[in-house]
């Protein structure tokens, strides 16, 4: 395969303008991804300041309540910053920073990857400007305010349908303007080649260190791995050191919305097509002439009308399978978790906590699952608390 | 080879962007007859989309009307009979991949060539990509124009290997919209183009007034006008048509004076 595709997947459909940037990123990433010093420097941040590794949890009261495969959870929730997003923002902004960069900007759905960039832009003295569709600053304030707090600028972004997909759009305008002093720390598995690879790359740490661990804790691997999919990081992180471990099963879990059969979901494999948009040919939830659909879901961070090119290649090629998950399930799911094991995750990861609701009954109690825990939930409480009709001030 | 090259044998070339259908598929018909007629030598119709990321605001709020106006690929295609049916003008398409992709490229590029459009412009198609359509343009004898920006440098030789129609040589970084200064040194990067091509070379992005315009066709074969048009659009809906012929004469009389 060309690098940078995934079967006929992937590509760097961009503008000429950015060319030549994506290039020497390709190059500057090859050059410091084998570079002994920069891994160190890496690592050290990993461990020290991002407290990794993550814990793999054996969750024995949801294991005993479901009655089949033992469930354990890859806790990304306690990550510095709440999410796996500081696994990606940590190496991108370090290598921004090898390449000479001042400046960083990101999109963010959730705001958990805003939340991730200015933590990593503030540490290693970066400027940070992050765009944020003005329909997700309104429901996730919460995280509006801690980039403020960490020094970041958070930027409204009103074009389209105010979310996810226009804060991309927003990015990549401003990238093609300021490129030369500037990198675009993308915060999924998306975008044009050389993005999907390198956040690939830096998540990857979730299922190199849950393999591991499952590993010595059960002594086989795993039956499923099981995460969220918007544009697909913490999933593609976690799916990808289990890709040549053929009978592990991987499965991703879209935002199915208020339903598949309903215009207002985000389920891109259930509902989409192949199409070409946001430098990337992947799967996208479109109308018949090609127009990107607004999309929708109770979740920020999966309200996006795309998937990363190697998810439509693992998808396309059978070797990883994707269910849509509604509101509700998902919801039901998030006061599930916090009811038998004390842990609020975020209404993201929540997503893949109802599919193994569903699905772990069914596979013997001699075998296991590892849900990734994408995120913690502090920043989703009030949005559900609404959902179930109370209203917190 | 189409005949946009005709548009370059004599004068300096005046292309004028609209983004079709806006603000309704009537309007804009009469508002490209018009620029037809106070003298557009190529005339170059955006198909509007949801999430035009290498526009300014001028222009995606342009395809925003366009697609609440109901337009729709078919009916730009509608249009764009229209116009031929009246003019011989050369027509380019501007349009994202996607569009193009939904349609299926074979299909859409033969489809340009059944309605007499001459030359298509991908903005996100870069020349890593372009392997995807080039084929079935050289086939239907339909341009694919290349754009070349101020960063492309060690890219020209790559970019305007195949050239044909004319070169889209983007003034500015950024995206679409009208600016007050362009700062490119765009002579040194026209003398490095025509080292490798003698494909005509259009200057675009940012052009707004007749000394600009005047200014950038120096070095140039012809000059691209897109925001400022479309700004008037903007300004005076259905009304535009005698505001956008006053400027664009404007413009015309700059480029011959």
């Amino acid at each position: 395969m060309k690098p940078g595709r995934y079967g006929v997947f992937g590509g760097q459909y961009i503008p000429e303008t950015l060319m030549s940037e994506l290039i020497r990123l390709e190059s500057a990433y090859n050059m410091y991804k084998r570079d002994r010093a920069f891994n160190l420097e890496l690592n050290a941040l990993l461990k020290n300041y991002a407290n990794r590794p993550s814990l793999l949890y054996y969750a024995e009261k949801i294991t005993k309540d479901l009655g089949g495969a033992r469930v354990y959870l890859k806790r990304e929730d306690l990550n510095h910053t709440g999410s796996h997003k500081i696994n990606n923002v940590l190496g991108q902004a370090l290598l921004a920073k090898k390449m000479g960069k001042k400046r960083i900007i990101a999109e963010t759905g959730a705001g958990q990857h805003g939340v991730a960039a200015a933590t990593a832009a503030t540490l290693l003295d970066l400027k940070c400007d992050v765009f944020m569709g003005e329909e997700d600053i309104k429901r996730q304030s919460l995280n509006v305010y801690r980039m403020e707090l960490l020094g970041a600028r958070v930027i409204p972004v009103n074009s389209g349908t105010g979310t996810l997909k226009d804060a991309v759009n927003e990015t990549m305008r401003d990238w093609s303007l300021s490129v030369e002093d500037t990198h675009y720390l993308l915060g999924s598995v998306m975008g044009p080649h050389p993005f999907p690879m390198i956040v690939r790359d830096f998540q990857s740490i979730i299922g190199r260190e849950a393999r591991s661990q499952i590993l010595k804790s059960e002594g086989k691997l795993p039956h499923a791995v099981i995460a969220c999919v918007g544009g697909g990081s913490n999933a593609m992180g976690a799916f990808y050191r289990f890709i040549n471990d053929k009978s592990v099963k991987l499965i991703g879990c879209e935002a199915a919305g208020k339903g598949i059969d309903t215009t207002e979901n985000a389920a891109t494999i259930a509902t989409g097509r192949i199409g070409v948009f946001h430098g990337m040919k992947s799967y996208f939830c479109q109308d018949e002439d090609g127009q990107i659909k607004p999309v929708y879901s109770i979740s920020a961070g999966l309200d996006y009308p795309g998937i990363g090119p190697e998810h439509s290649y693992l998808y396309a090629t059978g070797r990883a399978q994707y269910y849509p998950i509604t509101d509700e399930e998902a919801v039901c799911a998030f006061e599930y978790m916090a009811r038998q094991e004390g842990i609020i995750c975020a209404i993201e990861s929540a997503h893949a906590m109802a599919f193994a609701m569903k699905y772990v009954p069914s596979v013997p109690r001699d075998q296991s699952v590892i849900i990734c825990i994408s995120g913690r939930g502090d920043k989703d409480v009030s949005s559900i608390a609404s959902y179930r009709g109370r209203i917190l001030i | 080879m189409s005949n946009i090259q005709t548009a370059f044998n004599n004068n300096k070339a005046f292309i004028g962007f609209v983004t079709g259908g806006d603000p309704s598929l009537e309007s804009s018909f009469e508002i490209i007859l018009k620029m037809i007629e106070k003298g557009v030598d190529i005339i170059e119709i955006g198909i509007p989309f949801s999430d035009p990321v290498a526009e300014g605001p001028i222009i995606q709020k342009a395809d925003l009307r366009a697609l609440n106006a109901g337009i729709t690929l078919t009916k730009i295609f509608e249009l764009t009979q229209k116009v031929r049916q009246v003019s011989n003008v050369p027509i380019v398409y501007l349009t994202y991949y996607n569009p193009v992709f939904c349609y299926g490229s074979q299909q859409f590029i033969e489809k340009c060539k059944e309605i007499h459009v001459d030359g298509i412009i991908i903005p996100d198609l870069p020349a890593e990509e372009r392997d995807e359509i080039l084929p079935y343009c050289k086939n239907a004898g339909v341009d694919l124009l290349c754009l070349v920006a101020p960063t492309s440098f060690d890219r020209i030789p790559k970019i305007v290997k195949d050239a044909t129609g004319y070169i889209y040589l983007v003034s500015s970084m950024g995206v679409t919209g009208v600016r007050i200064y362009i700062k490119t040194n765009l002579k040194k990067l026209i003398d490095e183009v025509r080292l490798h091509t003698n494909t005509p070379i259009a200057v675009g992005f940012g052009i707004n007034t007749p000394e600009q315009a005047k200014a950038l066709s120096q070095d140039a074969d012809g000059i691209i006008i897109g925001s400022a048009i479309v700004s008037l659009i903007e300004q005076f809906g259905e009304y535009s048509p005698a505001h956008i012929g006053e400027y664009v004469a404007s413009i015309k009389s700059a480029l011959n004076s």
